[in-house]
C-alpha cells in the first residue's frame, strides 16, 4: 500500500505507521501478559488465589500513559490532515460531476472527459458536485477521499507524484450499480498534458509511457482513424453506418445473438468481442455490416481504452 | 456474599407451568429472557446466512450467484438484523432480563408487564422490517444507515424497514426505563450501589443511553418516512432539505448505540473473568467509573462518522479529539481484566475461552478505531473494508463473543442442563480462526482501497476476497457446531448443581433453573461483590 503516488500519500502513511507501531506493540504486550498470567496462575499450579482489590497508582499509570499516547496520535493525525484542506493557489480547478453511476470531469477551458487527466507534479483542485444522490470520490493511491453531496459544494485536492493510471472509486452507496461507478486518473508528463490540453486531439499522446502494458487511448485514437473505423462510427453521438461510440462504454446495449435478443452492459469484454467477432453479437437496429479488421490484442486494448475515454 | 438463601430451595423451577399461553402471556423476567434468547438466536442465524451469501458472491469477480439488487438488499438486511435485532438488544434483553433481578436480589423487574410489552414491540418491529422482504417493491438497498437522499429516492421498501426499526427503538427505550427503575428501587437489603455486581452496573449505564439516545433515532426515522410519503423537504436537497442534517441525527443515536452494544458485553466479561480466576475483580471502582465515562463521552463523538462529509473544520478537529478520549475508559477496562488474572487460580473452561478471546478481539477492534479517529488516516480508510473489518471486530469479536461467553457461562443456570464442553471448545477454536481470517483480511482489503457495499471488486482485490470467503466458511462451521451443541445440551438428562463454576454473585445461590420467585427469602448483603477468598479476620 505504500506507493507515494501523491504528495498527500506520504503524510497519511506516516501517521499510519506511527499508530500501527504503537498499537501492534500494545496488542502484543497485552496478549503476552494475558497468556503468561493464564499459564502462571492456572488452577492447581499457581498456589492459592488472592483477592486483590486494586491499586490506585497502577490505575493512574494505565490511564495516564494511554492518554498521552492518544493525544500524540490525535495531534499527528490532525497536523498531517491540515495539508489536505489548504489548496495551493496555483492549483488547476477541475469540476467533478457525479451522477448515478458515472463521473465526468470539466477542465477550466471547457474540455470534458469521463476519465481524469492530470499533469505530474501539478496541484489539482477538484470541486465536487452531485446531480442526484450522495457519492464518494476516492482515489486510493492518492489517499484522497471526499463525499459528493447534492446541494453542497465539497472540494478536495491532490498533487500527483507518479506517472500512471490510478483507480477512482465511488465510496457512498448510490444505488444498483454503485460498485461500477469507477473511473481512472491518468497522470501524464507536464508537456504531454499541455499539448493535449491546448491541442485538438481527443486523447493525450504520451511521450513518456506509464507502467508497461497499460492500454494507451491515444494509440487507440490513431488506430480508429487509420483502420477506417471512423468511416462507420462517430464520436460525437451522430449515427453513421454503425452506432456512435459516444457514451458507449458502460451503457446498456441490446444485441442479437443466434437470433435471440440479449441486453448487456458494454464493458471491456463486450467491446473487445464486438471488434474480434463482429457478426457474433449484432447491435439491434443495425445491419451486420461491420467488417473484421486485422488487429492485435494490444490494438484492441488500446481501442477499448479510447472508447472508454470518450464522454 | 449473601447471608440468606445459602442452599437452593425446593420450590419448582420457573419452567414448571406448561403451554404456549404460559409463555406468551408471561410476566416472569426469566421467561421473557428466554423468549428474547430464542428470537435473537434465530435472527442471528438468518443474518449470518445473509453474510455467507455475500461472501459467496465475492468469491469470484463479476456476477457469481446473484444480481447487484440482491446483494444490496442482503447487506442492508444483514446490517439491520445484526444491529437492531441482535447486538443492540443482545445482552441486556436476554441476560439482563434473566439475571439483573436475581443479581440484585429482587423477585422481578420493576414493571413486569411493561417488560412483556417490550418483547412484543421487539417482535412486531422485527416482523415489520422483515416484511419489507415480501411487500412493496422489494427489500431496501440503502445499507443499514438509510442515508438520504438515496433512501428517499430508491423505489425499494425503505418505509417498512424504517418503521420496523422505529418500533424496535421503543422496545429498547422501555427496557431501559424498566432496568433503571429496577436498580433504583429493588436492590435488596445491604446491596448498596458499590456492592452491586458489574453486569448490573453496565446495564445501568447502558439503560441511560437507551433512554436518552433512542428517541432521536425514532424521530429521525419517522421524518424519513414522512419525507418519503409527503416530500416535506427536511432532508431532500432538491426540495430544500439538508442531507448532512440527517447524518448528524442518525449518528447522534447510532454512535451511542455502539455503547449500548458493548457496555453489557463488558459487564458480562467482568462477571466471567473473576469466576474463572476464582478471585475478586481487579479495580471494581475503575470499571464502574469507566462504564459511566463511556456512556457520557460516548454521546459526544458521533460526527467522527462524517469527517469526509464536508463539515466545518472546527467540528472535525473537536470530534477527532473526543474520539481519542473515549478510547481511554475501554483501555482501562482491558487492563483491569488482565490484572484480574494475577494471583488468581485460572480455569480455562469454554466461557473463559470466549471471554479471553473477547479481550483480544475487542482490543483489535478498539485499536483499529484509533486509526479511524486520526484525521489523516480517516480520509483514506473511511467507507472502505477497513471500517467493515473494524466494526466486526468490535461488534462481533466484542459483543458477539461476549454474548456467546455469557451464554456458555449462564447456560447451566438458565436451563439446568449442560452442553458438551469438548464440543464447545472445538466450536470456539473454529470460530476464532475463521473470524480472524475473515475480518483481518477485511482490514487489509480496506487499506488497499476496497470500498464497502460493493457488489463487485477490481482484480487487484481478488486474492483478499478469496481468503475472506474461506474464513467465512470456517467461522460458520464453528458457529453452527456451537448452536448444535447448545441445542443438544438441552436434551441431555443431567442435573446441574446450583453453582457449577464456583461463582459468588447471587444467581449462583438459587437453584438451576431458578424458582419462579427467585428467592424464598430475599438475601441480605454484607460484603462487597466478588468476595471469593475472604480474609479471615483476627478476633478483635
Ligand atoms: C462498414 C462499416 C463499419 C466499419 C468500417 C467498422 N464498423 Fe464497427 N460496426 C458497424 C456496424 C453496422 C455495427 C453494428 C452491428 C454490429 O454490432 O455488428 C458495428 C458495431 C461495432 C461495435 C459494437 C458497438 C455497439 O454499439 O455495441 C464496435 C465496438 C465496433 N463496431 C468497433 C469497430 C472498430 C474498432 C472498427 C475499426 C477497426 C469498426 N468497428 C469498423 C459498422 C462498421
Ligand atoms: C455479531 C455478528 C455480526 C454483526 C453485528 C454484523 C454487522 C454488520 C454490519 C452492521 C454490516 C454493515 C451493513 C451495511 O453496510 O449496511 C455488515 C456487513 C457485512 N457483514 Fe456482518 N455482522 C455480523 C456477522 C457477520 C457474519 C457471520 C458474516 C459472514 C459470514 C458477515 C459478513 C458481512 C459482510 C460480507 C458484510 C458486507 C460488507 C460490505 O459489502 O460492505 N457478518 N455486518
Ligand atoms: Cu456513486
Ligand atoms: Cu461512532
Amino acid at each position: 500500500m505504500f506507493g507515494g503516488a501523491s504528495s498527500f500519500s506520504g503524510k497519511v502513511d506516516a501517521v499510519f505507521l506511527y499508530i500501527a507501531a504503537l498499537t501492534i506493540a500494545f496488542l502484543v504486550f497485552i496478549t503476552f501478559v494475558m497468556i503468561y498470567l493464564v499459564i502462571r496462575y492456572r488452577r492447581g499450579k499457581g498456589g492459592k488465589a488472592q483477592d486483590i482489590h486494586g491499586h490506585l497508582l497502577l490505575e493512574l499509570v494505565w490511564t495516564g500513559i494511554p492518554l498521552v499516547l492518544f493525544l500524540t496520535m490525535f495531534y499527528y493525525g490532525w497536523t498531517n490532515y491540515r495539508y489536505l484542506r489548504e489548496v495551493p493557489r496555483d492549483a488547476m480547478v477541475v469540476q467533478v460531476t457525479a451522477r448515478q453511476w458515472a463521473w465526468s470531469f470539466t477542465y477550466p477551458n471547457g474540455r470534458q472527459t469521463s476519465e481524469l487527466y492530470v499533469a505530474l507534479g501539478r496541484p489539482v483542485r477538484l470541486d465536487l458536485k452531485s446531480l442526484d444522490v450522495l457519492h464518494g470520490f476516492y482515489v486510493p493511491a492518492f489517499r484522497v477521499k471526499a463525499d459528493v453531496v447534492p446541494g453542497k459544494n465539497n472540494y478536495t485536492w491532490f498533487q500527483a507524484e507518479q506517472l500512471g493510471d490510478f483507480d477512482i472509486e465511488c465510496t457512498v452507496m448510490c444505488g444498483v450499480n454503485h460498485s461500477y461507478m469507477l473511473s481512472k486518473v491518468h497522470v501524464i508528463a507536464e508537456q504531454d498534458f499541455s499539448a493535449w490540453y491546448f491541442g485538438d486531439s481527443d486523447v493525450p499522446v504520451l511521450s513518456q509511457a506509464g507502467p508497461a502494458g497499460a492500454p494507451d487511448p491515444a494509440r487507440g485514437e490513431r488506430i480508429f482513424k487509420l483502420k477506417g473505423c471512423v468511416a462507420c462510427h462517430s464520436t460525437d453521438g451522430s449515427k453513421l453506418v454503425g452506432p456512435t461510440w459516444k457514451g458507449l462504454f458502460g451503457s446498456q446495449v441490446t444485441v442479437l445473438t443466434d437470433g435471440k435478443e440479449v441486453t448487456l452492459t458494454a464493458d471491456d469484454d463486450y467491446i473487445a468481442r464486438s471488434i474480434h467477432h463482429p457478426p457474433k453479437e449484432v447491435v439491434k437496429g443495425f445491419a451486420p455490416q461491420m467488417p473484421k479488421a486485422d488487429l492485435s490484442d494490444r490494438d484492441v486494448a488500446d481501442l477499448v481504452a479510447y472508447i472508454k475515454f470518450l464522454p | 456474599m449473601s447471608t440468606a438463601a445459602e442452599s437452593p430451595t425446593s420450590e419448582p423451577s420457573f419452567y414448571e407451568r406448561k403451554g404456549i399461553a404460559s409463555w406468551l402471556l408471561t410476566t416472569d423476567h426469566k421467561r421473557i429472557g428466554i423468549l428474547y434468547l430464542g428470537s435473537m438466536m434465530t435472527f442471528f442465524l438468518v443474518g449470518m446466512t445473509f453474510g455467507v451469501f455475500m461472501r459467496l458472491e465475492q468469491l469470484t469477480m463479476g456476477p457469481t450467484i446473484m444480481k447487484p439488487t440482491t446483494y444490496n438488499a442482503l447487506f442492508t438486511l444483514h446490517g439491520v438484523m445484526m444491529i437492531f435485532l441482535f447486538v443492540i438488544p443482545g445482552l441486556s434483553a436476554v441476560f439482563g432480563n434473566f439475571f439483573l433481578p436475581i443479581m440484585i436480589g429482587a423477585k422481578d423487574v420493576a414493571f413486569p408487564r411493561l417488560n412483556l410489552l417490550s418483547w412484543y414491540l421487539f417482535m412486531s418491529g422485527a416482523a415489520v422490517s422483515l416484511s419489507s422482504l415480501f411487500t412493496g417493491s422489494g427489500p431496501p438497498d440503502t445499507g443499514w444507515s438509510f442515508y438520504v437522499p438515496y433512501s428517499l429516492r430508491t423505489r425499494t421498501n425503505v418505509t417498512m424497514a424504517v418503521f420496523g426499526v422505529f418500533l424496535i427503538g421503543f422496545s429498547s427505550i422501555i427496557t431501559g426505563l424498566n432496568f433503571i427503575t429496577t436498580m433504583h428501587r429493588l436492590r435488596t437489603k445491604g446491596m448498596n450501589w458499590m456492592r452491586m455486581p458489574l453486569f448490573p452496573w453496565a446495564l445501568y449505564a447502558t439503560a441511560w443511553v437507551q433512554v436518552l439516545a433512542t428517541p432521536i433515532l425514532g424521530i429521525t426515522l419517522l421524518l424519513v418516512m414522512l419525507e418519503r410519503l409527503f416530500h416535506l423537504g427536511i432532508f431532500d436537497p432538491s426540495i430544500g432539505g439538508d442531507p448532512i442534517l440527517y447524518q448528524h441525527l442518525f449518528w447522534t443515536y447510532s454512535h451511542p448505540a455502539v455503547y449500548i452494544m458493548i457496555l453489557p458485553a463488558m459487564g458480562a466479561i467482568s462477571e466471567i473473568i473473576p469466576t474463572f480466576a476464582h478471585r475478586t475483580i481487579f479495580g471494581y471502582k475503575a470499571i464502574v467509573l469507566s462504564s459511566m465515562g463511556i456512556a457520557a463521552i460516548g454521546s459526544l463523538v458521533w460526527a467522527h462518522h462524517m469527517f469526509t462529509s464536508g463539515m466545518s473544520e472546527v467540528a472535525i478537529v473537536v470530534f477527532s479529539l473526543l474520539t481519542f478520549l473515549v478510547a481511554i475508559p475501554s483501555a482501562i477496562k482491558v487492563f483491569n481484566w488482565v490484572a484480574t488474572l494475577y494471583k488468581g487460580s485460572v480455569e480455562l473452561r469454554s466461557p473463559m475461552l470466549f471471554a479471553l478471546a473477547f479481550i483480544f478481539l475487542f482490543s483489535i477492534g478498539g485499536l483499529t478505531g484509533l486509526f479511524q479517529g486520526a484525521l489523516a488516516i480517516n480520509v483514506h480508510i473511511h467507507d472502505t473494508y477497513f471500517i467493515v473489518g473494524h466494526f466486526h471486530y468490535v461488534m462481533f469479536g466484542g459483543t458477539g463473543f461476549a454474548f456467546f461467553a455469557a451464554l456458555h457461562y449462564w447456560y447451566p443456570k438458565m436451563f439446568g442442563r449442560m452442553y458438551s464442553e469438548r464440543t464447545a471448545i472445538v466450536a470456539f477454536v473454529l470460530i476464532f480462526i475463521g473470524f480472524n481470517l475473515l475480518y483481518f483480511t477485511f482490514l487489509v482489503l480496506g487499506l488497499q482501497g476496497m470500498p464497502r457495499r460493493y457488489y463487485d471488486h477490481l482484480p487487484r482485490f481478488h486474492t483478499g476476497h478469496i481468503w475472506a470467503t474461506i474464513g467465512s466458511w470456517i467461522m460458520v462451521a464453528g458457529l453452527l457446531l456451537m448452536v448444535i451443541n447448545l441445542v443438544r445440551g438441552l436434551f441431555r438428562k443431567t442435573t446441574i448443581p446450583a453453582n457449577p463454576w464456583g461463582g459468588v454473585t447471587l444467581e449462583w445461590t438459587v437453584s438451576s433453573p431458578p424458582p419462579t420467585e427467585n428467592f424464598d427469602v430475599l438475601p441480605v448483603i454484607s460484603e462487597p461483590a466478588y468476595t471469593f477468598n475472604p480474609v479471615t479476620k483476627e478476633p478483635a
